[in-house]
């Protein structure tokens, strides 16, 4: 996988909504508590694809230097 | 911290915002903050103009010139600031409600013009702010707080509205397929000329509730599961189509545009000496 990127959850903003876990192609994410967290992290393929669904701007891929 | 994108677009100190939890209208405000990024406008060029709705609440948070102004007068402004001055890449956000119904007029007047002006409408089928009652897209059939044994009205294509009374670029996105929403507004914005792009939200709270579609991820599902791109719709029989939402680029062509127009008539005047 990429190394240089990462996969970032700020917890204060995730509303819980799940639409993040639901759409993962890696299975990689799930709502615990009304927050989202990194479950199976080692299997994210940092898509992306979660940060362009969250409603709430709640998690991201972080690319190493910015 | 957010990501690069949300720091240097969005008022980081206003977020979270206060849109329900799965509120469609998130993804799609990022969708506009992308295409302008993609676009490489200088922010201090972007004004952002909005009417009022809890989609016209993304006037708030974004970080660039805002104007949120009154129930359904958001293209109007816009109209007023674009004409003021044309170097300004003025932006609308608006709701079906605020577009449709209250500024319906301003809407098919400002396509008539053929303005530069990009309007982003976050579609939800109903009036969110103040409680759900149906709106001019609530589709045939469906409920809102004043149609509690289903809407008689028929429901506008906006798109469609949009082409037909003159708009030069016109197209509709989902908050699901957030990606073409992203390259859709791109396309409007480089549009010189009025552009409208619809972005099919999902309202959880009003619209979901009333209307028993289940929770905000089934509603996502929907729009993944029954929105078809137009390219592909081309080749599919309208008995395939039935009850599928055509997405992608509806409309794109070319005419004069009225701030430029302006400007000539001004110079045959002299008044530009
Ligand atoms: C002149 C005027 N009439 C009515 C209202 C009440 N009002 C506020 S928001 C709204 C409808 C909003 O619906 P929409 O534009 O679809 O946005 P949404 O909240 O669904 O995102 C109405 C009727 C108002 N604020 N001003
Ligand atoms: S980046 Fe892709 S694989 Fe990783 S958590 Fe997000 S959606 Fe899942
Ligand atoms: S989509 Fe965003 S707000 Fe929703 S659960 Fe995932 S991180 Fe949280
Ligand atoms: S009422 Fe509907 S449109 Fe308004 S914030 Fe809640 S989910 Fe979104």
């Amino acid at each position: 996988m990429e190394n240089n990127k990462k996969l970032v959850i700020n917890p204060a903003w995730c509303k819980g909504c799940g639409i993040c876990a639901e759409f993962c192609p890696k299975k990689v994410l799930q709502v615990i508590h009304e927050k989202v967290q990194a479950v199976n992290e080692e299997a994210c393929i940092k898509c992306g694809l979660c940060e362009l669904r969250c409603p709430d701007y709640a998690i991201y891929i972080e690319k190493e230097g910015e | 911290m957010p990501s690069a994108l949300i720091e240097k677009s969005f008022r980081t100190k206003r977020l979270p915002h206060i849109w329900c939890p799965g509120c469609g209208h998130g993804i799609l405000m990022r969708d506009v903050a992308q295409a302008i990024e993609n676009c490489g406008l200088d922010p201090d060029k972007v004004v952002i103009v909005s009417g009022i709705g809890c989609s016209s609440r993304a006037a708030g948070y974004m970080n660039y010139n805002t104007l949120h102004t009154t129930h359904g007068r958001a293209i109007a402004f816009a109209t007023g600031v674009k004409l003021a001055n044309p170097d300004l890449h003025v932006i609308v956000i608006t709701g079906d409600g605020d577009c449709t119904a209250i500024g319906g007029n301003h809407l098919i007047h400002a396509c008539r013009r053929n303005i530069d002006l990009t309007v982003v409408v976050f579609n939800n089928n109903i009036y969110g702010m103040t409680g759900g009652q149906y709106s001019p897209t609530t589709p045939h059939g469906e409920k809102g707080t004043t149609a509690p044994y289903g809407n008689i009205d028929y429901n506008f294509d906006i798109p469609k509205l949009a082409e037909a009374a003159g708009a030069t670029y016109t197209a509709r996105g989902t908050a699901y397929h957030a990606p073409q929403m992203i390259k859709l507004i791109e396309a409007g914005i480089k549009n010189k000329g009025f552009s409208l792009i619809e972005g099919l939200s999902v309202c959880p709270t009003y619209y979901g509730r009333k209307n028993k579609k289940g929770s905000a991820i089934k509603m996502y599902n929907w729009q993944k599961d029954n929105c078809v791109d137009v390219k592909k719709a081309e080749k599919m029989t309208a008995e395939e189509l039935e009850g599928k939402i055509i997405i992608g680029e509806m409309s794109h062509s070319e005419k004069p545009e009225y701030t430029d127009m302006y400007k000539e008539i001004i110079k045959k005047c002299g008044g530009d000496k």
